[in-house]
């Protein structure tokens, strides 16, 4: 099986969009969309949803005040600044590891599990499509992430379908690596320009350090030619297979706005430019 | 005043809103930019600051001292995170998943435990012109961002006013860097991306009870479906930037739009004066 994520480090340059021209491409593929605290693959597909949850990752610190004591304790344990002047728990900066439950003498605490997020299992278009929204402000979208990719991975096997598409968070932290480790290769999606260029250069080292096959492609490439031309150096420097360089189109947003692959325009020259990418992806990986 | 510019969705221009928000402050006012997206930092590449040192940033991991440690497995049961496991009598670490609370120590009855400091990134400090900068990075596989993101607010220059770039997303970075801000700009554009990603990122700034303005990046593709939703939701487009191939190569080139073109001073003064409104 092969599991292929978008990964990008900056946001807004087409991760999504990338996904979905793979995603409508091939046939026999499970699709998940891993962005959980952005997740947008569900605006161009629009599955029709068989299975949802709730799910319950994180957990806060709930104080009893009759048996409160005001000692402090909890306070001066916290190491997050959950606990106010007052001891008043900030249920935001509350890290729910139960640090301030251990050191109350008066067992005035206790940790309750809350929901964090939702996630459900769908299809659009004949394919399985597996999805999460987390809650504003939640911590676990690293775990969100997994249970996802889990539920992604039971369907391929039930169902013998050799690929799974991961839309990806922009930036290189929690739900990146959620979405990175395991995967077979990362095709990383930039645009010309000094800020692409610079979180390129992190995306990249993130997916080598967990050891991940990595494939570029740049997209608006003709929003700045001097910025696309050192990116391009920049891949040649770093032994980065180059799948496709896409010219800026508005029609890419027309056909996502009807929920229609780009691929799918032949009037569309970026439309064109992705499919190949894409193409040649699928020749690479095998 | 603290004034941090967030947004739902990625690119779609908190970075050239910040960096052209302090460029029109800083001759009035003394202002500091703190880039708060310590995953993927941009702001600094825009105005090109002095830097001091490095400052490293950790999360206190534990140690198990195998001469003292009887395999009890207390800190591994207690762990909410599993970041230890009691393997036979052993307890092993898993460092990358240790939120660095301490329980495990305050929970060993044997006092087998030690913490060392495990790095996550690093905050740099310095100036840009008048403008006081600060900015932070988490190292290249690690996963925590928040407490960088603490640090670097913790320690932010004490000025008039704060420019915090926000982090993209709705998690636990983005209201770290909002926590105890005056008011927030929401930069977002005219597709239906942009739109479900700024109603969840209305619902953080209204969890969080802090006032709120939009700025509508790329305009001009005839979507009104997120003026619609700023009607509706009561929020005010405070400013509209229209898709135009001058901007964006002064954003690809990594030059100070107001800089570049002077006529879009004024209308940053504007909106710099609408937040403060906001405020008051």
């Amino acid at each position: 099986m092969k599991r292929i994520v978008f990964l990008s480090g900056k946001g807004g340059t087409g991760k999504t969009t990338l996904a979905a021209v793979l995603a409508s491409r091939v046939e026999k593929l499970v699709v998940v969309d891993a962005d959980v605290d952005a997740a947008n693959l569900h605006l161009v597909f629009h599955p029709e949803i068989d299975e949802t949850g709730v799910y319950r990752g994180s957990s806060v610190a709930v104080r009893d005040d009759e048996a409160c004591t005001s000692c402090g304790a909890c306070r001066d344990v916290c190491r997050f600044g959950a606990v106010g002047t007052m001891l008043e728990i900030d249920p935001l900066l509350c890290e729910g590891c139960g640090t301030c439950v251990t050191a109350c003498p008066t067992d005035a605490l206790r940790l309750v599990e809350g929901p964090s997020g939702e996630w459900y299992v769908g299809r659009a278009a004949r394919r399985p499509m597996v999805g999460a929204e987390l809650y504003p402000g939640e911590e676990v979208s690293g775990k969100l992430v997994s249970v996802i990719r889990e539920k992604a991975d039971e369907i391929a096997k039930r169902e013998r379908l050799d690929r799974i598409a991961i839309d990806g968070s922009p930036g290189i932290g929690c739900p990146v690596i959620a979405s990175t480790t395991g995967t077979q290769a990362a095709v990383l999606v930039t645009e010309p320009s000094r800020s692409g260029l610079h979180d390129l250069e992190r995306i990249l080292g993130v997916v080598r350090h967990f050891g991940v096959p990595a494939y570029l492609v740049l997209n608006k490439a003709d929003l700045s030619e001097p910025l696309a031309e050192e990116v391009e150096a920049f891949a040649r420097r770093e032994g980065l297979p180059m799948l496709g360089r896409i010219p800026y189109d508005e029609r890419v947003l027309d056909a996502l706005r009807v929920g229609r692959s780009p691929a799918d325009d032949p009037e569309s020259p970026a439309g064109r430019a992705m499919n190949e990418a894409v193409e040649r992806l699928l020749e690479t990986i095998g | 005043m603290k004034i941090a510019v967030a947004s739902g969705k990625g690119g779609t221009g908190k970075t050239l809103v910040a960096v052209n928000l302090a460029c029109v402050l800083a001759p009035e006012r003394s202002t500091a930019l703190i880039d708060c997206d310590v995953e993927a930092p941009n702001d600094h590449l825009f105005v090109k600051p002095t830097l001091g040192e490095p400052v490293v940033v950790s999360k206190r991991i534990p140690v198990i001292d195998e001469t003292r440690c009887v395999g009890c497995g207390a800190c591994s049961e207690a762990c909410e995170f599993g970041a230890l496991a009691l393997i036979g009598d052993r307890i092993m670490v898993f460092d990358e998943l240790c939120h660095g609370c301490g329980r495990c120590g305050l929970v060993c009855p044997v006092d087998a435990i030690r913490e060392a400091d495990h790095p996550l990134g690093v905050v740099e400090r310095g100036a840009a012109g008048e403008i006081a900068f600060g900015h932070g990075r988490l190292h290249i596989g690690e996963a925590m961002a928040s407490p960088i993101i603490a640090e670097l607010k913790k320690n932010a220059p004490e000025r008039d006013r704060v420019i915090l770039d926000a982090p993209p997303g709705t998690a636990c970075s983005v209201i770290t860097t909002l926590h105890g801000v005056d008011a927030v700009l929401l930069v977002t554009e005219p597709t239906p991306f942009g739109l479900h990603d700024l109603r969840a990122a209305v619902g953080v700034v209204r969890t969080l009870g802090l006032p709120a303005g939009i700025v509508i990046n790329r305009e001009g593709t005839g979507d009104r479906d997120v003026e619609r939703f700023c009607e509706e939701e009561g929020l005010a487009v405070f400013l509209r930037i229209p898709f135009d191939r001058r901007i964006a190569e002064t954003g690809a080139e990594a030059r100070v739009l107001v800089d570049v073109i002077p006529e879009w001073r004024p209308r940053f003064v504007e909106l710099a004066e609408r937040v403060e409104e906001l405020v008051r």
